[in-house]
């Protein structure tokens, strides 16, 4: 046998060992999440290394323990998922009524200082987010807005609209020119064309970055801690979860429900969209 | 948003010669203003949330702020170089950046390797394909809070499975406090990071991956290339610039990272990085003007890394 044929028939096996190893690395913490969250406590202190349920021993309680109300004796995750959710819709819709507007501009119109505008934005979305942190934290403790879920929604606009504007631009680029000069032959306005022409045209993409944008809020974490940090009831699921393990003894199995509770609509929202989502972070990526 | 309105024919075509010295044309004029009107917002929004705040922070850094005292201090107020001083003198400053230095290369390489590896075996079609590259990129789509609090649990000396594994098959004598000891606790943050973040690397290196023409390595192999030579020599290469950028973007995200650390560590056992460092500074001391300091302090060494990278390998890949 030569070279070739060892390396291509070896490779072809450590190929497949190394898809294996990967599915393992990856899928595992979630199922070992998943099979924690439903075995009681004390069957995990037994026997730690167990990574299927027995019948005998599944058990919701910890589900039900985590979703009640703090009035009930639970943890109040339903209000934390309310509150999560209402932030992460309200993000992604304002941030896409400014980003969609401004990718436009700065994919096709030309005005003055177009370049520097579209720097700022990769400037932007690569500066320490706890540099940002420290003033707003000032100025929301000034002007009352910590512990408000407005604050932390306009907080996160700022986090996604940098990153929005950039894969919406790239979209935004590769729509060929010719058919929005057909539009205005026609008689369409500017405003006409970005509404009949580019946006439908567009619309893969901006599904894509609405998800994409939806999940950094619904994962965000270290503005949830600095602003809401004092106001239970204003909780995001992510900062409840965290203080849950902060909290007086909460069993890990307590936890780890309240993980799949957190996990769970992204993992399902990015099941359904797959396709779109990978395609959409990467699409302009290739010029490089 | 008014006078968007262009005459019948104008193309909205973006590259156009530069006009003229003399009197801009109206239609030009009114594209301008279409695109100013346009971008606005957007701008007006980042620099509200994003630039103003840059700037407080820098000159926060040289005020002397408590949050106790905020309410008497104006934005203007007495400057000082106080904070600088502090931070670089507090015990534990040195070490602090070199752990973040630390934790970012690890990290950047780490995610890098194994998205590169990733994207070797998913390269050509099999069966159920979408469905592992789709796994794949579960760490990354996935809350921090809670990947961080599964490796928490699985790495826990009595109850994760890590070490029940370990006890009963590798036959390890105690159970390895991995997060919690000063020797393993920095390696297993930069373990997570890679774990975390290589989907990342993945997506960009499987886009470029794609775009190979295939008559190059056709080619090669029928030259007589070995499948690692061709790689060696075809494929590498190709990559070479992705990676490049991958390794700055990477290393800046990596470098500003707050919540991974925090949120598996708090910052004990010798991973404190800059940002959890910032954020004590701001809660646990309530010590606006230092914790000002310490981001300014991150920033500007960080910018300095990225100017040496990419002096250094703009001129080699570029």
């Amino acid at each position: 046998m030569d070279r070739d044929m060892v390396e291509t028939v070896s490779l072809r096996w450590l190929r497949r060992l190394v898809i294996a190893v990967f599915l393992l690395i990856t899928v595992f913490p979630f199922y070992y999440m998943l099979v924690l969250s439903v075995r009681p406590i004390e069957r995990l202190l037994l026997d730690p290394g167990a990574l299927v349920v027995g019948f005998g021993e599944l058990t919701v309680a910890t589900y039900a323990e985590v979703l009640k109300a703090t009035d009930d004796g639970g943890q109040g995750f339903l209000t934390f998922i309310r509150n999560s959710g209402m932030v992460a819709v309200a993000a992604t819709v304002l941030t896409l009524l400014v980003a969609i507007p401004g990718a436009y501009a700065v994919a096709r119109l030309r005005f003055f200082g177009r370049r520097q505008v579209d720097f700022l934005f990769l400037a932007v979305y690569l500066f320490p987010s706890i540099v940002i942190a420290i003033p707003l934290f000032v100025v929301f403790t000034r002007a009352g807005l910590r512990g408000s879920l407005f604050g932390l929604v306009l907080v996160y606009i700022s986090q996604t609209l940098p990153v929005s504007v950039y894969m919406l631009k790239n979209y935004f680029e590769t729509i060929p020119v010719s058919l929005e000069e057909s539009a205005a032959i026609d008689g369409a306005g500017r405003l006409g064309i970005i509404r009949r022409v580019s946006l439908p045209l567009a619309m893969p993409s901006i599904m894509a970055v609405a998800l994409y944008d939806f999940m950094i809020a619904w994962n965000e974490f270290l503005f949830a801690l600095l602003f809401l940090v004092d106001k239970p009831d204003r909780w995001t699921v992510s900062l409840g979860l965290s203080l849950l393990a902060d909290g007086v003894e909460v069993p890990k199995t307590v936890l780890m429900a309240g993980s799949v509770v957190l996990t769970l609509p992204i993992v399902i929202l990015f099941f359904a969209s797959e396709r779109l989502l990978t395609e959409g972070l990467t699409s302009g990526a290739e010029k490089g | 948003m008014t006078t968007t309105v262009p005459g019948p024919g104008r193309s909205p075509t973006r590259d156009r010669p530069a006009p003229p010295r003399r009197r801009p044309l109206t239609l030009r004029r009114r594209e301008s203003r279409a695109g100013l009107a346009l971008v606005a917002p957007t701008l007006l929004v980042t620099i509200a949330v994003i630039g103003i705040p840059i700037v407080w922070t820098v000159v926060l850094a040289f005020q002397r702020v408590r949050l106790a005292t905020l309410r008497k201090t104006g934005l203007f107020g007495e400057f000082t170089m106080d904070n600088i001083d502090r931070v670089l003198h507090t015990p534990g400053f040195a070490e602090t950046l070199w752990v973040t230095l630390i934790y970012s290369i690890g990290g950047t390489v780490g995610s890098i390797l194994l998205g590169l590896v990733a994207a070797l075996v998913v390269r050509r079609p099999f069966r159920g394909r979408t469905l592992v590259r789709a796994s794949m990129l579960l760490p990354y789509v996935a809350p921090v809070v809670a990947v961080t609090f599964v490796w928490q649990v699985m790495l826990d000396p009595q109850l994760g499975i890590v070490n029940a594994w370990g006890q009963r098959l590798l036959g390890w004598d105690t159970p390895v406090p991995f997060l919690t000891q000063e020797s393993t606790a920095l390696a297993t943050v930069i373990v997570f990071e890679a774990w975390r973040y290589f989907p990342f690397a993945f997506l960009f290196l499987l886009a470029r991956l794609q775009a190979v023409p295939g008559e190059l390595e056709e080619a090669a192999r029928v030259d007589g290339a070995t499948p690692t030579q061709r790689f060696r020599h075809i494929l590498l290469p190709q990559l070479l610039p992705v990676i490049a950028l991958l390794g700055v973007l990477r290393f800046i995200m990596t470098f500003n990272k707050f919540d991974d650390v925090y949120l598996l560590t708090g910052g004990a056992a010798g991973t404190e990085v800059v940002s959890v460092r910032v954020y004590e500074f701001l809660t646990a001391r309530t010590d606006i003007g230092a914790a000002a300091a310490q981001a300014v302090v991150l920033a500007v060494v960080l910018i300095v890394f990225v100017l040496i990278y990419l002096r250094f390998f703009g001129r080699r890949v570029g």
